[in-house]
């Protein structure tokens, strides 16, 4: 299902960034894409289910919330974290600025793929 | 036990000052007046800590002296062409000042996190200035508050409470009366939706049964008014007066059209940015009718198509509206002292951001010196992060050459910028652990204070800055005396 991306802060991933970024609370808050109720039907996915994101960028795994303040059809949105900046883009239109809203993407079930932590993502993209 | 009142909150850009601590055997046990995110932060800080220096060796990050640590990490900075210095925003405006010292030392490019925050509204201030007061004037005052592109209930979760629409003012009360009437309501609200689906579904014959409608927000009423505009219905839009919700990307239409209306020009389309035009009459008659109105706008604005564009018609319409009215606006800033980072910069080196030191002055050109420009197209040879997380809020391809190069990293915490660097240096928490001075989002200085000592051998980031420029000095009189 093509999508508009959406990046930002929740109250959860602010409280978890504050536990600390090595703590479960930060990953179960960022590797998370709430979605509204609607196109969860229409796509078959289960809320607590694995997703794949993906746009032009790359693409990442991350689980499937219902979006608690539909109705947004069309719009998905993960909390800024390593997960998220796995596929936001980066054309920062000559001001420094990288697009972190507003981006066309691509979701899709992948109840099978993991969801990798932040050591194991980290290792993933560079190696280290 | 002892209780420290009057604590400034390191968290969020409202640097909330009211926070009371109890300490016990050095330790802090409690937290009053703290929103979620201050109470996390309070509570936990001593958690995922990095209390030995550390250093690279055969892929892994193993512990060090600090002599060895400060050796290994101003040799990478003193030997390289154009190192990148970024972060900043978490720290005290007095490790900052040693932070530009130190680049104009080495000769890189320093940047602070305004740079994927409101950056883009910097540029748009200097292109027209900013109409803007302090937070107590809008505590006071302002009668309508605008939240445009920003979830303050999740960012800044006290901001409402403290300064707008829940805050008691001099002259304007506070609504939370009728905020939690509201809740009331809705609560009752989604109870009725919950049993008319329930009963859809077992007959189709009533699955027409209307669904309950919101209910007309009156602008009309007395008192503060919340108006908020965003992408999606977030918790700050379930308490507002009346909420817009504006298509992804179709901020700047939706400025412009105000402009016109508020002008009194007609407009000749059915709808703006998704939001029938009659809905923007309604807005438009309550901005100029009001007494004194103030918008916040968040990064849905500087993030988004548009970007600066989107800010400087932001700040055109509220220089229109105070042809009518007194109307302010003011950018909700994230980081506790990303406010201070612009600040200090800007009277150290004329820039607010994304300053390059590498012709030996300051030179500022967002889009060719800010970190993730400079990063994209693999310039820099080596970085210095001090109180920031690039790794976990730039762009994957930006980071994959931060990480190629030799990367050294200040921070309290193991973060996933720690993860993959190369020197690892511990420091403490400014505002819990160490003093300092941080601006508030509306460029209030207020001192952070020391409430316990930090681990045994941690140092604050302003003691380790002063010793990396210390190390590089003396690396490159070394080298000057060799080439002569």
């Amino acid at each position: 299902m093509q999508v508009t991306l959406l990046t930002g802060r929740t109250i959860e991933q602010g409280v978890g960034k504050e536990q600390g970024k090595a703590s479960d609370e930060y990953f179960e808050s960022a590797a998370v894409c709430y979605i509204d109720p609607n196109d969860l039907r229409k796509l078959g996915i289960k809320e607590e289910s694995n997703i794949l994101v993906s746009t032009e960028y790359g693409s990442v795994i991350v689980k499937a919330a219902k979006s608690l303040r539909g109705p947004h059809e069309g719009i998905v949105f993960i909390p800024y974290g390593p997960w998220a900046n796995a596929v936001v883009s980066t054309e920062t239109d000559s001001i420094g600025m990288p697009s972190l809203k507003g981006i066309s993407a691509r979701i899709e079930p992948a109840p099978t793929e993991p969801i990798l932590s932040l050591k194991e993502l980290l290792k993933l993209q560079f190696g280290k | 036990m002892v209780t420290v009142k009057a604590v400034v909150c390191p968290v969020c850009g409202c640097l909330c000052d009211d926070i009371e601590l109890t300490i016990e055997g050095g330790c802090i046990v409690k937290v009053k007046n703290g929103c979620a995110m201050c109470e996390t932060k309070f509570l936990n800080y001593c958690k995922h800590r990095i209390l030995k220096p550390l250093v690279r060796k055969d892929g892994e990050l193993v512990k060090t002296s600090f002599r060895k640590a400060l050796e290994k990490a101003a040799k990478i900075l003193a030997e390289a062409d154009y190192p990148l210095l970024y972060g900043w925003s978490s720290t005290s405006c007095e490790a900052m000042r040693v932070g530009l010292e130190l680049a104009e030392e080495v000769g890189g490019v320093v940047d602070n996190t305004s740079t994927i925050c409101h950056g883009p509204s910097a540029l748009s201030v200097q292109e027209v200035g900013l109409p803007s007061c302090t937070l107590g004037q809008v505590r006071h005052r302002a009668d309508l508050i605008i939240y445009w592109g920003s979830n303050p209930w999740s960012s800044h979760p006290r901001h409402i409470e403290r300064y707008t629409n829940l805050s008691e003012g001099r002259f304007e009360e506070s609504e939370w009366k009728e905020y939690l009437s509201k809740v009331k309501s809705s609560n009752v609200k989604k109870k009725v939706e919950t049993v008319l689906r329930r009963v859809s579904q077992r007959d189709e014959a009533s699955a027409s049964v209307s669904p309950i409608r919101e209910p007309h927000l009156a602008l009309s009423k007395t008192g503060r008014k919340l108006v908020v505009v965003d992408v999606r219905k977030t918790r700050t839009a379930e308490i507002a007066d009346y909420f817009l919700q504006v298509q992804p990307n179709h901020d700047y239409e939706l400025f412009e059209a105000f402009r016109a209306l508020i002008r009194d020009e007609e407009l000749d389309v059915e709808e703006v940015a998704g939001i029938p035009v009659e809905r923007l009459e309604e807005i438009a008659e309550t901005m100029i009718n009001c007494n004194f109105g103030t918008i916040f706008f968040g990064l849905g604005l500087t993030m988004s198509s548009g970007k600066m564009r989107n800010v400087e018609a932001a700040i055109a319409l509220t220089r229109d509206l105070n042809r009518f009215t007194k109307f302010m606006i003011m950018p909700m800033r994230g980081h506790f002292n990303v406010t201070g980072a612009d600040t200090v910069f800007t009277w150290q080196t004329g820039y607010p951001y994304a300053v390059d030191f590498s012709l030996g002055y300051p030179r500022y050109n967002p889009g060719e010196t800010t970190a993730v420009d400079v990063l994209l197209r693999k310039e820099s040879d080596a970085a210095l992060i001090v109180a920031s997380d690039p790794v976990a809020n730039f762009p994957k391809k930006a980071v994959e050459h931060l990480v190629e190069k030799p990367l050294v990293v200040m921070d309290p915490h193991m973060n996933a910028t720690s993860q993959v660097a190369d020197v690892v240096f511990p420091s403490a928490f400014v505002g819990i652990e160490a003093a300092g001075t941080a601006y508030r989002m509306d460029h209030v200085p207020l001192p952070l204070k020391k409430i316990v000592s930090p681990p045994k051998g941690i140092m604050s980031d302003e003691e380790v800055l002063k010793k990396i420029l210390g190390q590089v000095r003396r690396i490159k009189t070394q080298s000057k005396a060799e080439a002569v």
